[in-house]
């Protein structure tokens, strides 16, 4: 497990206490590559492809959005409902949030 | 003349000498050259790696804006109550590499994982799996090996192709690879379908190709087949090593030879096949230094990120890529292949 903070570190984007996880999201639902990939992150959050990876910008960003963060706060978006609310973002399909649709025959 | 602190491929210290280190760089990225018939590194790049390994800085990373997607294998069964003695359920796992060790991808598999032993419990790892979902953010792998070795008698109902070969029998060897195939696709596409029904976001395949071109052609026709059936699955494709072993010798996969394929011809079918991540994996020499490992690493994967047409994301773990083979390779080793691969190659991940 150490090896994966020293890799994180030196080139890591950071995963959800950044926008990591919404650009992982972009390569693997719609096979894009990184640089598109963040641009559409970028594009879809109106910040700059720099602030993707800033803990701090995104860190607030993702609280107002209540996207889910590392540390949610009271009453915050937390594991599926930060889902449904990515999915509808980033104007992606995620299969588990739509599962979870059906069953609320949302 | 000054000697430069360095790391072997084993991870233990070293010290090189200036001419050592320019050697090994050169030597190192000739080997993958003239072994994968691709282009060494230019100039430039052996004095960026030159600059980074001589440095006396104990860290080093890329530069802002650089920073890749990182994606694992095997995430949710790392520390492994039996070897770290910290008993984590697989969910909080998930978690902890979600929330503490900054996952943007994170991979949820069973201990053994390989597909054919998860086959038997499947309906546990759908229920594992659905309930981590509702607890995580990030995009969620379920993750496996294609593992042909586990089909072999006496545990499997293949006749054992490495036992065959030393008798000569090399029919009766290819014979059994190719039952072996059928029944791994088989398991595969089994096992993906019912994750994928569970929600996972895709199927990770990892360490394919580690028997063989048998292997590898199996995960290519499970990843086909997953991919007509759904279109939405997110597949990653991670290989077992840099050189497809020819253990049958005469598969094809859409008119390609599997055997001897390196990671730049790996990728091309992988793509046709319907994945849509690639993850190269080059062997670490434990023998050589880890400036020759970077080197020639970086020279195997370079011409993957600049013909892919999908996210290539390079295996960095233990022993592969450049990164020691140790259970706790050292910072600067792992900072130094870790920035080398990215900066160089331009890759989408790791």
């Amino acid at each position: 497990m150490g090896m994966e903070v020293a890799h994180v570190s030196a080139s890591g984007m950071g995963g959800i206490r950044t926008a990591g996880d919404l650009v992982a999201r972009m390569e693997m639902s719609r096979g894009m590559k990184l640089k598109e990939a963040k641009e559409y992150v970028a594009n879809k959050l109106k910040v700059s492809v720099l602030d993707l990876s800033d803990p701090i910008a995104m860190g607030e960003l993702r609280q107002d959005l209540n996207i889910g963060t590392m540390a949610p706060f009271v009453g915050g978006a937390k594991g599926i409902e930060a889902k449904l609310r990515i999915a509808e973002l980033l104007d992606i399909e995620i299969n588990c949030v739509n599962r979870f649709k059906d069953k609320l025959k949302w | 003349m000054q000697k430069i602190y360095a790391r072997m491929g084993d991870g233990s210290a070293t010290e090189l000498s200036e001419s050592e280190l320019r050697r090994d760089l050169e030597e190192g990225t000739r080997d993958a050259a003239e072994r994968a018939k691709i282009p060494p590194l230019s100039q430039g790049e052996l004095a960026y790696l030159y600059d980074m390994y001589s440095s006396p800085a104990r860290f080093v990373g890329v530069d802002r804006g650089n920073e890749v997607i990182f994606s694992y294998d095997n995430g949710s069964a790392k520390s492994r109550e039996d070897l770290t003695e910290i008993p984590l359920h697989r969910a909080q796992e998930a978690q902890v590499y979600e929330k503490f060790l900054g996952a943007d991808m994170v991979d949820f598999g069973h201990i053994d994982y390989s597909f054919k032993p998860v086959k038997a419990i499947v309906t546990f790892e759908q229920q594992a799996l659905e309930y981590t979902l509702l607890v995580t953010t990030a995009p969620m792998f379920y993750g496996s090996q294609p593992n042909l070795g586990t089909y072999t008698q006496p545990d499997g109902p293949c006749p054992n192709p490495m036992e065959l070969l030393p008798q000569g029998k090399i029919t009766e060897a290819r014979m059994a690879q190719e039952e072996m195939i059928e029944h791994a696709v088989k398991d595969m596409v089994y096992v993906g379908s019912a994750m994928y029904e569970s929600g996972a976001d895709g199927i990770n395949f990892d360490t394919a190709g580690a028997a063989g071109d048998a292997d590898f052609l199996a995960t290519l026709r499970a990843v086909e087949i997953l991919k007509k059936k759904y279109p939405q699955m997110g597949i990653e494709v991670g290989m077992a090593g840099e050189f497809v072993l020819g253990m049958h010798s005469e598969l094809t996969y859409d008119g390609v030879r599997l055997a001897g394929l390196y990671p730049h011809k790996q990728l091309e079918l992988v793509e046709k096949a319907g994945a849509t991540v690639f993850g190269p994996a080059i062997n670490t020499n434990t023998d050589k230094s880890g400036a020759w490992n970077t080197a020639r690493a970086v020279t195997f994967v370079k011409p993957c990120t600049e013909n892919s047409h999908i996210p290539v994301h390079a295996n960095m773990g233990m022993g592969l890529s450049g990164i020691p083979v140790a259970d706790c390779p050292p910072v600067d080793a792992v900072s130094r292949a870790s920035k080398a691969m990215v900066e160089i190659t331009r890759l989408d991940g790791l």
